[in-house]
């Protein structure tokens, strides 16, 4: 599977969309975020790996304007979030980690509105909504209140509604989490093919590494707040690991940074 | 920026026009209202017949007590339901359903989102009162045959506003739980708790307070007037701190001409009881507005200052998903 095989360093060579500088977020005396510098590259598919408390969120937080960095700075899409987040939210996705809906509307009631918070126009917005639902594969069930969806449908629709607005960036916090096998591998079809069609940039915050490694380009491992390493995986793997091996899985890799740190 | 907050505006218009919970409340005060002012309504007709120039008759409508209490009580008394079922979830609704984190990081402002849920709150709220004023003024019209003067609709038309500006403290007070409570049941009944001790304890609170720092004696015929007096004041001061006191006051004097004051003893010597008695005249409406300005100031105030910590709490706080 050369998902992260050699076209995908040709693309590191494109545009910065994305420049963290000594991002670190404290809370208290506790440390969430320490000194985070990232370079991502337009058109690539990051994976942001990282135990459960890492800081993962509290970094996608900060990108998007969210929450006020303690210090250090940011660049999204060239603008600076804390600055200017309406700039960065008009050109952003952000599909936080179980996104939520109004249950009692149907699908495409909840799109409706996102579209024209994202001031799209309503003669623009019901083809856009359509055609975005035809990609998730959920025009069928558009009817359809979205209080009866199961997991794999909200997580769906999550995309769909990110897609609104056409971004060039999009977060995806745990896309895949909770759902069966089948719609994991949908949703996972659905982010490569985002990027390859779309040439949308994603950052992937996930801790299910044999998924990261089936769609990332470049990887990125979080722990305690710290980003210990950045790379493609087979070059992590060739320096964390040593040996040259046919195949590297994420997993080795990571466990060798978490036993570490 | 005003693009999100009609958006979000538009939304919430719908949300509380479909909501079951607020049909029921709404249905609830005007049926209410229609009865009690049905049963005024008659018993003025009664009282009319064989008067020939009757004036200022239309506002005893919502004034008068009939056989329980008046209109302007029942909306003081429960008018604050309205506000509160309008804004107890408003914020942790959004929270729990993990709609609220999409919602901020869509391209609007953070605070679009609260003055749009308060601007709905408070153009919902007109709306129930305009449509209960409007039904029971068309009632009457029918019942007692008098058609309200050109002062009569002007005292109306501020009455709406003070009772609009009241409900919205109210609405302002379940918005300020609901941004600081994660749990829906808990703002509920926060807001229900404050609502029953400023609407019944602060009025008993001020009885007790008045008794402890001014008693009057109970035996003896000579009673020292300054006691009397003392003992109003106090209970008057401490009991301005309920809302409730603050509108019953406002809206009374404002409804009802012939009250000149909006306290509820007046100490006077004979020259000016007898000036009271020869000259029944109503109060023009300036003069009855004057009289409750610092009334209406209050609720303003406790309106703004409500929304205002509601506000800067909402801006502060952290929006996180988990």
């Amino acid at each position: 599977m050369p998902y992260f095989s050699t076209w995908g360093e040709d693309k590191v060579e494109g545009q910065a969309i994305i420049i963290a500088e000594g991002l670190t977020k404290t809370y208290g005396s506790q440390v969430a975020v320490n000194h985070l510098s990232l370079q991502i590259f337009e058109g690539e598919i990051f994976g942001f790996l990282g135990p459960n408390g890492a800081g993962k969120t509290t970094t996608l937080l900060m990108f998007l304007g969210l929450t006020e960095p303690t210090s250090g700075s940011a660049k999204i899409c060239g603008f600076d979030p804390s600055r200017e987040p309406i700039r960065v939210k008009e050109r952003v996705g952000y599909l936080p980690e179980n996104v939520g809906f109004y249950d009692d509307m149907d699908a495409r009631q909840n799109l409706q509105y996102i579209a024209r918070l994202n001031h799209i126009p309503d003669s623009v917005s019901s083809k856009r909504i359509d055609e975005v639902l035809h990609l998730v594969g959920l025009l069928e069930e558009a009817k359809k209140k979205v209080g009866t969806y199961s997991k794999g449908m909200r997580q769906r629709l999550g995309i769909a509604e990110v897609l609104l607005k056409e971004p060039k960036l999009l977060f995806l916090d745990e896309p895949t989490i909770g759902l069966d096998p089948d719609g994991t591998n949908r949703m996972l079809d659905l982010i490569r093919s985002l990027s390859r069609e779309r040439q949308i940039t994603i950052f992937l915050s996930s801790h299910l590494l044999d998924q990261v490694q089936r769609i990332c380009d470049r990887v990125g491992i979080m722990i305690n707040g710290n980003l210990v390493a950045v790379g493609p995986i087979e070059e992590l793997g060739k320096k964390k690991l040593g040996v040259e091996k046919e195949h590297y899985t994420l997993e080795e890799i990571y466990m060798k940074y978490f036993k570490e740190a | 920026m005003l693009r999100g907050i009609l958006t979000i505006f538009r939304k919430e218009m719908e949300d509380h026009f479909s909501s079951t919970r607020f049909l029921l409340i709404s249905a609830l005060i005007v049926m209410v209202g229609v009865i009690i002012a049905s049963m005024v309504g008659m018993g003025i007709q009664e009282e009319l017949k064989g008067m020939a120039k009757p004036t200022l008759i239309f506002l005893l409508l919502f004034t008068a007590t009939g056989k329980l209490f008046s209109f302007v009580q029942f909306i003081g008394f429960f008018g604050p339901l309205i506000g509160i079922i309008l804004g107890f979830d408003s914020i942790n609704r959004e929270r729990v359903s993990r709609t609220l984190s999409k919602l901020v990081s869509q391209p609007i402002y953070r605070d679009s989102i609260i003055n749009a849920k308060f601007l709905t709150g408070v153009v919902t709220i007109a709306i129930v009162l305009v449509a209960i004023v409007l039904i029971i003024s068309g009632l009457g019209l029918r019942l007692i045959g008098v058609v309200p003067g050109s002062e009569e609709v002007l005292r109306l038309l501020i009455y709406l506003i003070i009772s609009i500006l009241y409900i919205a403290l109210w609405l302002g007070i379940s918005i300020l739980f609901s941004v600081i409570f994660r749990s829906t049941a808990t703002s509920a009944l926060a807001s229900l708790a404050v609502w029953i001790f400023f609407s019944f304890f602060v009025g008993l609170g001020a009885g007790v307070l008045a008794d402890a720092l001014a008693p009057i004696p109970q035996s003896g015929t000579q009673v020292d007037p300054e006691i009397i007096l003392k003992h109003e004041r106090v209970q008057r001061i401490a009991s301005s701190f309920s809302p409730m006191t603050l509108y019953s006051e406002a809206t009374n004097t404002i409804l009802d001409p012939m009250r000149k004051t909006t306290r509820g003893l007046i100490l006077m010597g004979p020259l000016e009881r007898l000036s009271l008695t020869r000259f029944q005249n109503p109060l023009p409406l300036f003069q009855s507005m004057i009289i409750v300005l610092p009334h209406l100031i209050s609720i303003i105030a406790l309106t703004f200052l409500c929304f205002g910590i509601c506000y800067y709490i909402f801006m502060r706080q952290e929006i996180r998903t988990v």
